[in-house]
C-alpha cells in the first residue's frame, strides 16, 4: 500500500457549525460535527467511512468537496491544498472530485431532462467540445446501463436505481479522479444495491477511480472497500485494512458495530453487543474518550485522557485504533466495568 | 419489451419537446378543475375583448347624450347611461383595458422586483437576508391601501403612479414566497451536485433554483392581480387614481355613488364588472395552485 501514490491527504480537519441564539443572533455554541481527524486515501483504492448517524461522516465528505467550508485543517488533493484555493481555482479542481448522493430522488433537478443534466456538467467543466457532447452522453448512458433513447426523459420517469445511475453518469461525465459516494446505495433495494456497487467496482477498474465510500451498512462496506475508517461523534476511533478491521476489531465501538451486522441464519446465535444510552450531543461531547459514556470497558482514565490512534504490534496493515485498553482487552486482562452485553429476546 | 425495440429502432425516436410535454401535463390537470377552467376562459375572453371591444363599438366612451342621462338599461344603451349621459357599456368595455392593464402591469413589476429580492435573501442568507427581510417587514406593516395612497400622494395621482404604488405593495408578498422556497431549494442535493461540478451562483440561481420555486409565484401572481385590480379601483374611487373622463371602473363606481338611490345602475354595472374580473382571477388562481402542486400529480 505504501508504494501507492497518495491522492487525498486530510490533516486535522475540523468542522464546527455555529449555533446562533438569543435576540442578537450571537453564536452561543458549536456543533462539533468533525473534530480533528486525519487520514489519507491512496490512488485507486476504496476507503469506507462508517459510523452511526450524526458521527460526521457525511460532513467529512462535504468538507473535502468544499460544499461546506471547514473550520480548520487541510485537505490536500494531488499535492494541492484545496482549502486555501480561491473559488475560481477550486472550480477548476472540481472536475477531479465528484460526489454521488444518497437520495436519487433529490439529487437530480426535476425540471431538467437527463440530457440537459449531463450536458450541463460537461458544459461547466468544458471537458468535451459541444459538438461531441451528444455522443458522449449516449456513451455515458450505455456505460451506466441505461438506454440512450431514454436521454430525453425527466427524472420522475425513472426508478430509484435508474436515477442513481444517472447520478453516477453525471459524476463520471467530467472524468474525475476521486468520487465521494455519500451513502450512494443506502436508499436502494438490496438487489439494486448490488447492481450499483458492481457498476462502481467496474468503473474503478476501468478508469482507475478512487472512492471515498460513506456508509452505515457494514455488509456493503466489506464488499467494496480496501480500507475502513470508523468514526464516532466526530472523531476517528479505528482505521485499517478491511480484513484486519473485520477479523480483528480493536475499539469497543467497532466491535459493537460489527456485532450488529445481520447474519442471514435465524438459527445462528450471535453475541450481539447492545450499547446502552444514546450518542451524546456533539455540541458538548464528553471529555476524554468520546465513547466512554457508553463503553462497557470504560474507567476513570477514559473520562479524563483522550486516547490517540495507535498501532499495537499484533495489529496488521496500518491498523490503528484509539483506545487506552485495547491491548488489555485483547489479552483478556481488562474486564468490562459495566454490564452492557445483553442479548435481547 | 416490444415497445422498447420499437423505440430503439435506428430511426431517431420521436422526441417530444420537454417544455411542451410539461405544458400539456399541466393543462391536463387544470382541465379537471372546472371552476378554474371557467375562470381561465373568462380571463381569456376578457383580455381578447378588451382589445377588440373598443373597435367593435362605434361610440366614444366620452360621448355624452344629454337628453338621455340617467337612462336605465335599454336596447340603445345596454347598461344605461350615467349622469352625463355617457353610455356605461361603452365605458366599461373601454375601461377593461385599463383595469386589466393595471392588474397585469403592477403584478409584473412587483414580481420583477420581489423575485430577485427574495432569491438573494434566501440564497445568500445571513446579514443580507436579515436586512432585506426587515425592510420587507416594514413594508408589510402598512395597510395596503394606505401605503398605496401614501405613494400616490407623493408621486401624484395618475394611472402610472397607481400601477407603481400597487406594484410596490406587491413586492413583499413575492419576496417572502420566493425566499421561503429558495431556502428549501438551496439545500436540495441537486444544488449540491451542481455546486460540486463547479457551477457559479448565477447558474445555480437561474437554472436550478428559480425554475423550481416559480410555481407558488405564478399562483400568487394570479391571485394578486385580483387584489391589484381592487386596490387600483379603490384608489380611483377615492379620486387618487384615474382622472375623469377616463373610464376606469373604480372611478365610474365613484361617479355612480351620488346617484345610488335614483339610478343604481350607474354604480351597479362597473361594480359587477370588477366582481366578475376579480372572481375569475381568484378561482383561476386557486385552480392553478392545485394544478401546479406536484403532490396532485396522478
Amino acid at each position: 500500500m505504501s508504494q501507492k501514490q497518495e491522492l487525498l491527504k486530510i490533516n486535522n480537519l475540523k468542522q464546527y457549525f455555529p449555533i446562533k441564539g438569543g435576540v442578537l443572533g450571537r453564536t452561543v455554541n458549536h456543533v462539533k460535527a468533525v473534530d480533528d481527524i486525519s487520514f489519507n486515501i491512496y490512488e485507486g483504492e476504496t476507503v469506507s467511512l462508517v459510523g452511526e448517524s450524526g458521527c460526521g461522516k457525511s460532513t467529512t465528505g462535504r468538507a473535502i468537496l468544499r460544499l461546506d467550508d471547514p473550520t480548520d485543517g487541510t485537505v490536500e488533493f494531488d499535492g494541492q491544498d484545496l482549502l486555501s484555493m480561491s473559488k475560481k481555482e477550486m472550480r477548476d479542481m472540481r472536475k477531479d472530485l465528484q460526489i454521488i448522493f444518497q437520495d436519487p430522488y433529490a439529487s437530480l433537478n426535476p425540471r431538467m431532462t437527463v440530457r440537459q443534466t449531463l450536458n450541463e456538467a460537461m458544459e461547466i467543466q468544458k471537458v468535451v467540445p459541444q459538438d461531441e457532447r451528444n455522443d458522449k452522453i449516449a456513451e455515458l448512458m450505455e456505460t451506466v446501463g441505461l438506454q440512450p433513447h431514454q436521454v430525453d426523459r425527466f427524472p420522475h420517469e425513472f426508478s430509484g436505481g435508474q436515477r442513481q445511475r444517472i447520478g453516477i453518469a453525471r459524476a463520471l461525465s467530467v472524468n474525475p479522479k476521486l468520487i465521494v459516494c455519500d451513502e450512494a446505495v443506502s436508499a436502494l433495494d438490496v438487489s439494486i444495491q448490488a447492481q450499483v456497487l458492481n457498476l462502481l467496482k467496474k468503473f474503478q477498474n476501468e478508469m482507475n477511480l478512487t472512492y471515498l465510500f460513506i456508509a452505515h451498512d457494514l455488509g456493503v462496506v466489506r464488499h467494496i472497500s480496501d480500507r475502513i475508517i470508523v468514526m464516532y461523534l466526530g472523531k476517528i476511533v479505528e482505521m485499517g485494512d478491511t480484513k484486519s478491521i473485520f477479523e480483528n476489531p480493536q475499539h469497543p465501538y467497532t466491535k459493537a458495530l460489527l456485532s450488529a451486522i445481520p447474519v442471514p441464519d435465524p438459527e445462528k446465535k450471535t453475541d450481539r453487543i447492545f450499547l446502552q444510552g444514546d450518542v451524546p450531543s456533539p455540541m458538548d461531547p464528553p471529555k476524554g474518550c468520546r465513547f466512554h459514556t457508553r463503553c462497557p470497558f470504560a474507567t476513570e482514565k477514559c473520562a479524563e485522557e483522550t486516547p490517540e490512534l495507535r498501532n499495537e504490534d499484533y495489529m496488521e496493515g496500518g491498523h490503528v485504533a484509539a483506545c487506552h485498553y485495547m491491548k488489555d482487552i485483547e489479552a483478556g486482562v481488562h474486564q468490562p466495568t459495566k454490564d452492557t452485553t445483553t442479548v435481547r429476546g | 419489451m416490444s415497445n422498447q425495440q420499437v423505440e430503439a429502432a435506428p430511426t431517431q425516436p420521436k422526441v417530444e419537446n420537454p417544455r411542451v410535454k410539461a405544458m400539456k401535463d399541466f393543462y391536463r390537470r387544470l382541465k379537471k378543475n372546472v371552476p378554474a377552467l371557467i375562470g381561465f376562459y373568462t380571463i381569456l375572453i376578457l383580455v381578447i375583448f378588451s382589445f377588440i371591444g373598443p373597435w367593435m363599438l362605434s361610440a366614444d366612451p366620452s360621448d355624452t347624450d344629454v337628453i338621455n342621462k340617467f337612462a336605465g338599461p335599454s336596447a340603445e344603451h345596454w347598461f344605461g347611461t350615467d349622469h352625463l349621459g355617457r353610455d356605461i357599456f361603452t365605458r366599461i368595455v373601454h375601461g377593461m383595458k385599463l383595469t386589466l392593464g393595471i392588474g397585469f402591469a403592477s403584478v409584473f413589476m412587483g414580481a420583477a422586483m420581489g423575485i430577485p429580492i427574495g432569491i438573494i435573501a434566501g440564497y445568500y442568507g445571513g446579514k443580507i437576508d436579515a436586512v432585506i427581510m426587515r425592510l420587507i417587514d416594514i413594508l408589510l406593516a402598512f395597510p395596503g391601501i394606505l401605503l398605496a395612497l401614501a405613494i400616490v400622494s407623493i408621486l401624484g395621482g395618475n394611472l402610472i403612479n397607481v400601477t407603481i404604488a400597487v406594484a410596490i405593495y406587491a413586492i413583499p408578498g413575492f419576496a417572502r414566497i420566493i425566499r421561503g422556497s429558495t431556502l428549501a431549494a438551496k439545500n436540495l442535493e441537486y444544488v449540491d451536485a451542481i455546486k460540486a461540478l463547479g457551477a457559479g451562483d448565477g447558474r445555480i440561481i437561474f437554472k436550478h433554483i428559480l425554475p423550481n420555486v416559480l410555481s407558488p409565484v405564478i399562483v400568487n401572481a394570479t391571485l394578486y392581480i385580483a387584489t391589484a385590480i381592487l386596490t387600483a379601483a379603490g384608489l380611483s374611487f377615492l379620486g387618487m387614481g384615474a382622472q375623469p373622463p377616463r373610464p376606469e371602473w373604480g372611478a365610474m363606481l365613484n361617479d355612480g355613488r351620488s346617484y345610488m338611490r335614483d339610478a343604481g345602475h350607474i354604480a351597479f354595472f362597473p361594480g359587477m364588472a370588477i366582481v366578475i374580473v376579480v372572481l375569475a382571477f381568484n378561482i383561476f388562481g386557486d385552480g392553478l395552485r392545485d394544478a401546479l402542486d406536484p403532490k396532485m400529480k396522478k
